[in-house]
């Protein structure tokens, strides 16, 4: 049929386009909370839109347990690698790259580019593996921080991230409260609960126990250990998902040939699970998970203040916008609301929304309209 | 007193700023779209926070510049500490509010002072309404019976009432007409909204 409407002009809105990963290096020891210190490093990192002359305009986007650098856009040699956060970055978008300068990072001890286990430790010449150090929310911001000095921004216009990315915004505040003027604060926690620490425990468990896994030195066995990571994730998956969506997107449902009293795939959820869980231990590294889960484990800024989160947050001078989702069980909006209620007796800037969505944890990486209604007319404030 | 509340048809705000000074932690109550709080801010210099549960309102708090919490009333409330707040602030929603003892109970737990207001059910308009067989619709009763937001209807008077038995100290009190005017005389008869100060003695 041939439609006699006009087609509607193109919209302003849109993705970023190509984009390309850039690397640098730092050779100034970073010092870590553990005590041990990383000699050098590297970050990879990618850039969308543009500095201004005030340097007023970057905003850092921190990624959560397996994210990267590649926030937005694509590849030009490969389009269907899109970034992980495309539907919130581009002209137009929440993350508007024809006002901001977005900033996104692949963290220490990831696997996607900077220095991390699989890396060739200096001393050895092997890859780092087991002894690579555990890194803490604290080292990243200060990783991050050195990135700033690399690319010239004295202060961020904001620093945003979900979950795992959310915790680093809120250190941020802690660790440079000079070089942060506002901090988005998204599914996250200001500590991981007890049922949180478990199930990154029995992630790890899934992964140590694997014999593939070598005592973290499997570079040099020539394997991976790939039935631990897959373990791995498909728990984690469950907890990214809510009950609702869960029962609305697989209920019951089975595959043909299912019924046959038999330990294969027979319900859709399980094919699901299985699915994530391959596609991810074929590209993600063990040593990098178990460094991820243990961030999480250990992020808790108000413990040095016996266990006052408004003491630890008296020092930010930044503005906050906290943001939770109603079905996110992981970090639920009442975790949410443990920071905001800090900043209020701080008498501090905060503002607060609680998105109603079904997806879960994994709400914040949705294209929710009223959720990035919020961020937008945040971030208008940031920047008009 | 500043007439900028009366021009965005809120009299009631004018009252509720002239009982904000300076530099005073303000905490607004079902905030809207923040116009009270913004109000308060650009002119008595106060600071402070919105509590609003709707999505559209919340969102125009935050292009209103204001600092808003996404939350319902009570849980709102049950978060802050004692005395965070030189104000607490409820205007025209205690009529919506159906723990009405608790709320103002939290209210002067989280807060120094409660600034309330409030449509007078016993507003001479509205008793002529009721006269005719017909529920109120007015400026400050906007509402017809089958979609109103409100759940309480009560009057100066009874308001008075339950200040008492709440042991609740009235420390001010200004009544409205339907043009934004002040009432001076029979409060109960040709007030339509009152504005009162609350506090602990």
């Amino acid at each position: 049929m041939t439609s006699l409407v006009q087609s509607p002009v193109p919209s302003r809105i849109q993705s970023v386009g190509a984009v390309s990963a850039q690397r640098v290096g730092f050779a100034e020891p970073l010092p870590l909370k553990s005590g041990a210190v990383l000699p050098a490093f590297e970050l990879a990192f990618e850039t969308y839109g543009s500095l201004n002359a005030a340097k007023d305009n970057a905003i850092l986007v921190c990624h959560a347990l397996s994210g990267h650098h590649h926030v937005a856009g694509h590849y030009a040699d490969n389009p269907n690698n899109i970034g992980w956060w495309d539907n919130i970055v581009g002209p137009g978008r929440p993350f508007d790259t024809d006002r901001f300068f977005i900033v996104g990072l692949n963290n220490l001890g990831g696997c996607h580019g900077s220095t991390g286990p699989a890396s060739s430790n200096p001393l050895t010449g092997k890859p780092w593996g087991a002894d690579f150090p555990v890194v803490t929310v604290e080292d990243w911001v200060a990783s991050q921080a050195r990135l700033a000095d690399h690319l010239g921004i004295d202060a961020w216009a904001a620093v945003i991230g979900g979950s795992l990315g959310g915790m680093q915004a809120l250190q941020w505040t802690m660790s440079f409260p000079e070089r942060i003027r506002n901090s988005l604060v998204i599914a996250a926690a200001p500590r991981l609960s007890a049922e949180n620490i478990a199930f990154n425990d029995v992630a790890r468990q899934a992964i140590i126990t694997d014999p593939d896994f070598h005592g973290g030195h499997f570079y040099e066995h020539g394997v991976r250990p790939m039935r631990g990571l897959r373990l791995a994730r498909m728990l984690g998956h469950i907890t990214y998902l809510s009950d609702d969506q869960m029962a609305e997107k697989f209920g019951r449902r089975v595959k043909p040939g299912a019924g046959s009293y038999g330990f294969d795939v027979e319900f859709e959820i399980e094919s699901y699970l299985r699915y994530q869980g391959d596609k991810f231990a074929g590209v993600f590294d063990a040593n990098t998970y178990l460094r991820m889960t243990k961030a999480l484990d250990y992020f808790d800024p108000a413990a040095a203040f016996e266990n006052d989160l408004a003491a630890a947050l008296a020092s930010a001078r930044a503005k906050f916008l906290v943001v939770s989702f109603t079905t996110d069980w992981r970090f639920s909006p009442a975790r949410s609301r443990e920071i905001v209620n800090a900043l209020v007796k701080n008498g501090q800037d905060v503002s607060y929304a609680e998105i109603a969505s079904a997806h879960g944890h994994d709400s914040f990486l949705m294209d929710e309209p009223h959720y990035h209604a919020v961020i937008e007319a945040y971030l208008r404030r940031v920047l008009p | 007193m500043t007439n900028i509340g009366n021009a965005l048809g809120r009299g009631d705000f004018d009252v509720i700023a002239s009982w904000v000074q300076p530099g005073e932690r303000v905490l607004d109550l079902g905030c809207g779209d923040g116009s009270l709080l913004k109000l308060l801010i650009e002119s008595r210099g106060a600071r402070g926070y919105g509590i609003e549960l709707e999505n559209a309102a919340t969102l125009a708090a935050l292009k209103n510049g204001i600092n808003v919490i996404q939350s319902n009333l009570e849980q709102g409330l049950a978060g802050f500490g004692d005395r965070t707040f030189d104000h607490v602030v409820l205007s025209r929603t205690l009529q919506t509010v159906r723990h009405t003892e608790k709320i103002l109970g939290e209210m002067l737990r989280v807060g120094r002072e409660a600034v309330i207001s409030f449509p007078n059910f016993a507003y001479w308009k509205n008793r002529m309404a009721v006269m005719a067989g017909r529920m109120p619709v007015s400026e400050d009763l906007p509402y017809e019976w089958f979609d109103t937001p409100n759940l309480r209807f009560f009057t100066i008077l009874d308001f008075e009432a339950l200040c008492q038995k709440m042991s609740l100290a009235i420390r001010d009190r200004q009544v409205l007409d339907d043009a934004g005017s002040l009432v001076t005389e029979e409060h109960n008869f040709l007030g339509s909204v009152a504005v009162f100060r609350l506090g602990r003695d």
